[in-house]
């Protein structure tokens, strides 16, 4: 049994580490402009340029820049989460993990600390994102937002997860650019973000289904739309079970990271 | 405190680490000092449980560093030799979460920061972002950070590297102080031989690996037998009687001077003049660094002893 007092101090070793990533992302405003920048150039220029009318899952019919809007916000956390990886290769070329890995840490407090650091930046950007929302006319409601808040939660922290695990086994920096890439592309558009998922092929079908985003997405587009691919709770159950397979994988894949 | 048993490192195929054994002592300053690529790093790292040897073991402060790493952790301190804060946070900030992260009470924290700022003389600065900190600040703040939660062992991975004169004295100082007053054991590693001479009470050299010699300063500094005279000569000297004299010990010719490790130089150095014509002569007492010299570094070693005769031959022409 682990005393109150014991608890209190693994919760302090997590807030320190969070601390830390919040203060530096506070502080790399360059990081939080251009992360926000190519979910706006997609909402407007793509939202805009496809101009058509995209049809919703119960036949209702909206502007194609709204039927985007989720999966743009959507898009918005799988790039931030998955890229957060990098910094865990920073921390261990800078040294500053060695110092960390020889205090009473857990690996595991140190993968979550680390990952709640990526989520509140992909919570940051999707409020930015949710207020640009409200210029074109998203027809917010006070539980919608709610709900989006916990899609963003999930996702983040799963694709957090990923990114930090993927981060965990890679020594360079570049190289960890290239194979986040292969994973950030298609978790988006496989996802639905920017098109209806109910006619595609089944081979595809498989694909979209073990993506957790396409999860988040149908999500987001019942609390920001009123229609999704499946009942919300349903997505919100399944966007779990991912948030813990990949938070376990991550925490397993800090377990062995080497110290030095 | 600490008892290394067997402790050996293998990357691929170089031996980092060869089967060291070596006890310390609670309260002692124990200096580890070596080359360039001995293995005193990773002789540390093991300790401090961050690399896993590839064979023995060793317990530090009680708990074996395979089977007890967290309880390691949690009782010592270390200073990395290569600079390890976050650059983007201030110097207080990095002190601060260092804080939390060993569980420093709340009660101490401000106390505790503010006093390892104010012994490192970083008080005025602890609100800069460590990337405008100079080197030797940067290393003034790791110092700091490895004293912040008050360790029992403590781990000094070259800690005056980069300091200026004034700043080493204060740190000199400031490690008697703590060993004096907090009863830390020290293990600290330093390529500055005046540092160790200065503070350590004992010294094991390592040179790939091995430990190659361990006792005092004051022993280490006798084994080399006899004080250091060193003649520059005005020809060719007549090596053959020079070696005949009893108290000479040794001779190494370098760089066109005598090297002679002698008993009782004050008394002898008469006599060594009627044997060679010199220009100049000069004896001290021996230093660490000649231990160093003559043991550890096997460049030099080669260059004073394997080389001696192709340098007789040249110092014949
Ligand atoms: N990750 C690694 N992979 C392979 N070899 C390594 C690794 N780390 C260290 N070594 C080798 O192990 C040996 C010992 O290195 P170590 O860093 O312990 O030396 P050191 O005594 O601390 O030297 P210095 O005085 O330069 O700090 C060196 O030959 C080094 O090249
Ligand atoms: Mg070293």
């Amino acid at each position: 049994m682990r005393s109150m007092a014991g608890r209190i101090t693994l919760f302090e070793k997590m807030y320190a580490l969070w601390l830390r990533e919040f203060k530096v992302f506070l502080r790399e405003r360059s990081r939080l402009v251009a992360s926000t920048f190519t979910p706006l150039l997609w909402l407007f220029v793509i939202g805009i340029g496809f101009g058509s009318v995209a049809m919703l899952p119960g036949g209702e019919s909206v502007g194609y820049q709204k039927f985007i809007f989720p999966g743009i916000v959507c898009m918005s956390v799988i790039f931030t989460s998955i890229f957060f990886g990098s910094y865990i290769i920073w921390d261990r070329k800078f040294d500053f993990l060695k110092s960390v890995m020889v205090a009473p840490v857990s690996r595991g407090t140190i993968f979550v600390g680390k990952a709640l650091g990526g989520m509140t930046s992909s919570l940051i950007q999707a409020a930015i994102l949710l207020c640009v929302g409200a210029l074109i006319g998203i027809p917010y409601s006070f539980v919608g937002v709610i709900e989006a808040t916990v899609i963003v939660i999930l996702l983040s922290f799963t694709l957090t997860s990923l990114g930090l695990a993927l981060g965990s086994y890679m020594q360079s920096l570049e190289g960890f650019q290239m194979i986040a890439s292969f994973v950030v592309f298609p978790l988006f558009f496989l996802s639905g973000a920017l098109f209806p998922l109910d006619k595609l092929p089944a081979w595809l079908s498989i694909l979209t289904s073990i993506d957790p985003a396409t999860y988040a997405v149908s999500a987001m587009r019942s609390a920001l739309l009123g229609v999704g691919d499946r009942p919300f709770e349903v997505d919100i159950l399944i966007l779990l079970g991912f948030t813990i397979i990949l938070g376990a994988a991550g925490i397993f894949s800090f377990k062995r990271m080497k110290a030095v | 405190m600490i008892k290394i048993r067997n402790l050996t490192k293998k990357y691929e195929n170089l031996l980092a680490v060869d089967n060291v054994n070596l006890e310390i002592g609670k309260n002692e300053v124990f200096g580890l000092l070596g080359p360039n690529g001995a293995g005193k790093t990773t002789v540390i790292h093991m300790l401090a449980t961050l690399l896993k040897p590839s064979s023995g073991t060793a317990i530090v402060n009680g708990y074996d560093i395979i089977s007890q790493p967290a309880k390691v952790r949690a009782s010592i301190g270390i200073v990395f030799q290569t600079p390890s804060s976050d650059d983007m946070l201030t110097g207080y900030e990095n002190l601060k979460i260092h804080a939390f992260l060993y569980g420093v009470p709340s009660f101490e924290r401000e106390k505790r920061i503010q006093s390892v700022l104010d012994l490192v003389g970083l008080g005025e600065r602890q609100h800069d972002q460590v990337k405008k900190y100079s080197g030797g600040m940067r290393r003034r703040l790791e110092i700091a950070r490895g004293l912040l939660h008050e360790p029992t062992v403590m781990f000094l991975d070259e800690p005056t590297l980069g300091l200026d004169p004034s700043s080493r004295g204060m740190m000199w100082d400031y490690i008697k102080k703590l060993v004096k007053e907090k009863e830390v054991t020290l293990i600290l590693t330093t390529h500055y031989m005046e540092e160790a001479d200065h503070l350590c009470n004992r010294i094991g050299i390592i040179d790939e690996g091995r430990v190659i010699a361990l006792d005092t300063p004051s022993n280490l500094k006798k084994s080399i037998g006899g004080d250091i005279v060193k003649l520059r000569p005005k020809s060719f000297p007549d090596l053959e009687s020079l070696r005949k004299l009893i108290y000479i010990r040794r001779i190494e010719l370098v760089e066109g001077e005598i090297m002679m490790y002698v008993d009782n130089a004050r008394e002898n150095i008469p006599d060594i003049l009627r044997h060679v014509d010199a220009d100049s002569v000069e004896f001290r007492s021996p230093d660490l660094n000649d231990v160093f010299i003559k043991l550890a570094s096997k460049t030099i070693k080669e260059q004073g002893e394997g080389g001696y005769m192709e340098r007789y031959a040249q110092y014949g022409r």
